[in-house]
């Protein structure tokens, strides 16, 4: 057992680009959910529309990639606007359908042999990066940086990174100013008890799909930002998994603070590696032996223990780490 | 509790291994994908007649049967190249349009994408619109009872309780999985495996909500907890499915690549027939279930007023075990049922759970009848639009349809408009 690469990796997986990704994903969740209630179990999409957006306009159309980024942020406020249209004005759970509908239906449409041409089937596109990096990144594009136990493989990760988290500083900041702004109660107020804020004579429906464009456009970020450190995007990548990851990190870290979604995401990619890169030296090295776990089914015990997270922080500690369970009241809402 | 969620979780886990354990045969990494075609020249079978599929990176060869039948199965979906082989052709027999011996065809899961070849001189009998749209038709509606088994007890669960029950299709799933394991790894009589397994999902169902849901219940959890709950429930499941099963795609041991009989236009093939009639059956006595009988009686009244019914002296725990327990094994079936025609793997529940969610609320959430009309409905859509759209877009197409009925009418064809928004 190699314990001091696996805690590098944990370190490293902790802060990387892919808990970035995961991060800004959950901010725009905890917008959704956290704050106004509304079941999004399709945040994947918004990724997807921010990494294809910047990735087709790119490579297809040969835009500027700060025109690529536009045509994602753009996809995204169309997308949550044709979601929330239908389903705003209906019971919460008919949201929750039809959001993880419109996610499996972008990832169908994106895989599709019929439009292999422009959205790269399942191979996906690549090759649109290189403007970005080349044109911005300070550092040096091939060399590796290493500070003390946390490892990138190349400038390119090392400016990613940094820029990620100057993307959720920033993203938090807004959610803070804007959730305690009279916007922010009116929010609030919505997802306590949405009947009570229209006798107030509020327009809940407007406000609903003002908070669904904004958390959609949160996570959008998270997919600029996945498709650059891949270096590329694929379908799959955008897949309901995305969404259930999300998910768990914006319980584990507790719904409804600003904090809740970057704790989450460290604490959850840290403990996933450490896990998975435990399990898989223990199997390389023969400790647990084949007939239990071979190496390749590492990938399925980090999903289980997923599900089983959701499943048992949903039913015993629903307020996550930060949270308050008497804000989020959860349990008083139908 | 706690210890009764971890028991739960334990016992969950425990039976899945039991019933999978030795499932674990060394995994064929197959799609579920498969291209074939029947030659017939004047209606006669072509047999031995070498034909080519290929795509980058895979080739394969195949001869035609004695009753002119090939068959390919495909390593992933994706666009594939089929050619004939011509010099193998028997003494007079030509394809009536050389030209077309290179088809392309795009093969998905499901059912094979068939390729034909003409043969003969310039007469070309090409399959009319409507003979097309009855052979659609048709499987739409065998599609449909398979959505419609998994979509009534989805609806009476949120009925009788209120949960949306994202772990649904792990039910499906594990029908037939569970079917696989006695059928192939045990290698009993086909029939026997199919009540044992719909057996082992009965329990699963009971065991499932006596030891989450109803103390999840009993404690007060909110409805959308619950939810997060079930979505959760169903990654862990499915996961603990590809753990045990692998990744591959496999085949019943009995009934497969059976022959299709021809009922005028229509081609079916006996399984499908004696597997739709069954899914009628079980149809009809749960419709039987829940019109005449007491506890069928009590469950409509838990579904339109808990509170009234449990005070009016009906025993609403007992009445949501049984909805649990009729529930899983409607959907054990449904999972069989699409088994026999795609083959059985680990994600098949999730996938077709969303056409059963559209199914449902097409026809009204919570109402059983309104789910059965709704998923036959979504079934055909989905077969015909084929017509009109590429196949592997067809769940696309269910979806929007999904998406447009909730703009239109939310509270689906039988519902009743109170019960939304």
């Amino acid at each position: 057992m190699d314990w001091g690469f696996i805690l590098s990796q944990t370190l490293t997986q902790a802060i990387a680009p892919i808990a970035i990704v995961y991060c800004l994903a959950a901010i725009g969740l905890n917008v959704h959910f956290g704050y106004t209630g509304l079941l999004n179990f399709g945040q994947a999409a918004f990724l997807a529309m921010g990494a294809y957006g910047l990735a087709v306009s790119v490579t297809r159309f040969n835009l500027p990639w700060w025109l690529g980024i536009i045509v994602g942020l753009v996809l995204t406020v169309i997308l949550a606007l044709l979601l929330g249209i239908p389903t705003l004005r209906l019971r919460a759970d008919y949201l929750a359908i039809v959001t993880i509908a419109a996610a499996e239906i972008v990832r169908l449409f994106a895989r599709s042999v019929t439009f292999r041409e422009t959205l790269g089937g399942s191979d996906g596109i690549n090759g649109f990066s290189t403007s970005f990096f080349s044109s911005l990144n300070p550092f040096n594009r091939q060399q590796p940086y290493t500070f003390g136990p946390i490892h990138f493989a190349n400038g390119d990760v090392l400016f990613m990174f940094l820029i990620g988290w100057a993307l959720i500083a920033i993203a938090s900041l807004v959610v803070w100013l804007a959730m305690r702004s009279p916007w922010g109660r009116v929010i609030k107020g919505i997802r306590e008890d949405e009947d009570a804020v229209r006798s107030l004579g509020k327009n809940v429906y407007s406000y609903k799909m003002q908070a669904l464009v904004f958390g959609g456009v949160l996570g959008c970020l998270g997919g600029f930002v996945f498709a650059l450190a891949n270096a590329s995007v694929q379908p799959d990548n955008y897949a309901s998994d995305l969404t259930y990851f999300a998910w768990l990190i914006m319980i584990l870290g507790g719904a409804a603070r600003v904090g809740g979604p970057i704790l989450g995401a460290m604490i959850f990619w840290g403990l996933l590696t450490l896990v998975v890169e435990t399990l898989k030296n223990a199997t390389a090295s023969a400790i647990i032996p084949e007939s239990i776990l071979r190496t390749d089914q590492v990938g399925q015990i980090q999903f289980m223990l997923v599900g089983l997270g959701l499943m048992l922080l949903m039913i015993f500690r629903p307020q996550g780490i930060l949270g308050d369970k008497k804000e989020l009241a959860l349990d008083a809402r139908r | 509790m706690r210890r009764r969620v971890i028991a739960l979780l334990l016992g969950v886990l425990g039976l899945v291994a039991l019933t999978l354990g030795a499932g674990a045969a060394p995994a064929q990494a197959a799609s579920g994908a498969s291209v074939a075609g029947v030659l017939v020249n004047d209606g006669a079978p072509v047999p031995n007649v070498a034909i080519t599929v290929s795509a980058t990176g895979f080739t394969q060869t195949v001869k035609s049967g004695p009753d002119g039948v090939w068959k390919v199965e495909l390593p992933k979906s994706g666009s594939y190249k089929v050619s004939l082989d011509e010099t193998t052709l028997p003494p007079g027999v030509v394809l009536s349009d050389p030209s077309k011996n290179n088809l392309s065809v795009l093969a998905f899961g499901g059912l094979p994408a068939t390729v034909q070849f003409r043969f003969g001189s310039g007469t070309v009998a090409t399959e009319s619109f409507l003979d097309k749209f009855l052979q659609l038709f048709a499987n739409g509606i065998l599609f449909g009872l398979v959505i419609a088994l998994a979509g009534v007890g989805l609806s009476l669960i949120y009925g009788t309780t209120g949960l949306t029950n994202f772990a649904h299709g792990e039910l499906i799933t594990l029908g037939a999985l569970t079917t696989y394991f006695f059928d192939v790894v045990l290698e009993w009589n086909f029939f026997a495996s199919v009540v044992l397994s719909l057996l082992c999902c009965a329990v699963l169902g009971y065991v499932q909500d006596k030891i989450l849901w109803k103390p999840l219940r009993r404690r007060g959890t909110g409805l959308i907890a619950m939810l997060v709950v079930s979505i959760g429930l169903g990654v862990f499941l499915r996961y603990v499915f590809l753990f045990i099963f692998g990744g591959g795609t496999r085949q019943f041991r009995s009934f497969n690549g059976q022959e299709g009989i021809a009922i005028g236009p229509v081609d079916v093939t006996a399984k499908n027939l004696i597997g739709a009639a069954v899914a009628v059956l079980l149809l009809c006595i749960t419709a039987w279930w829940l019109m005449k009988t007491r506890l069928g009686k009590a469950s409509r009244a838990v579904s339109d007023n808990p509170a009234l019914a449990s005070s009016s002296g009906i025993d609403v725990e007992r009445v949501i075990n049984v909805v649990w327990i009729l529930g899983a094994t409607l959907a054990a079936f449904s999972g069989i049922l699409l088994a026999m025609s795609q083959g059985a793997n680990w994600a098949m529940g999730f996938s077709i759970l969303l056409l059963v969610f559209a199914g449902a609320t097409l026809g009204g959430f919570g109402t059983a009848f309104g789910a059965l009309v709704g998923s036959l409905v979504v079934g055909i859509i989905i077969e015909l639009s084929t017509l009109f759209i590429p196949p592997e877009l067809k769940n696309v197409g269910a979806l929007v349809v999904l998406i447009v009925i909730l703009l239109i009418r939310p509270q689906g064809i039988l519902g009743r408009r109170e019960r939304v928004g």
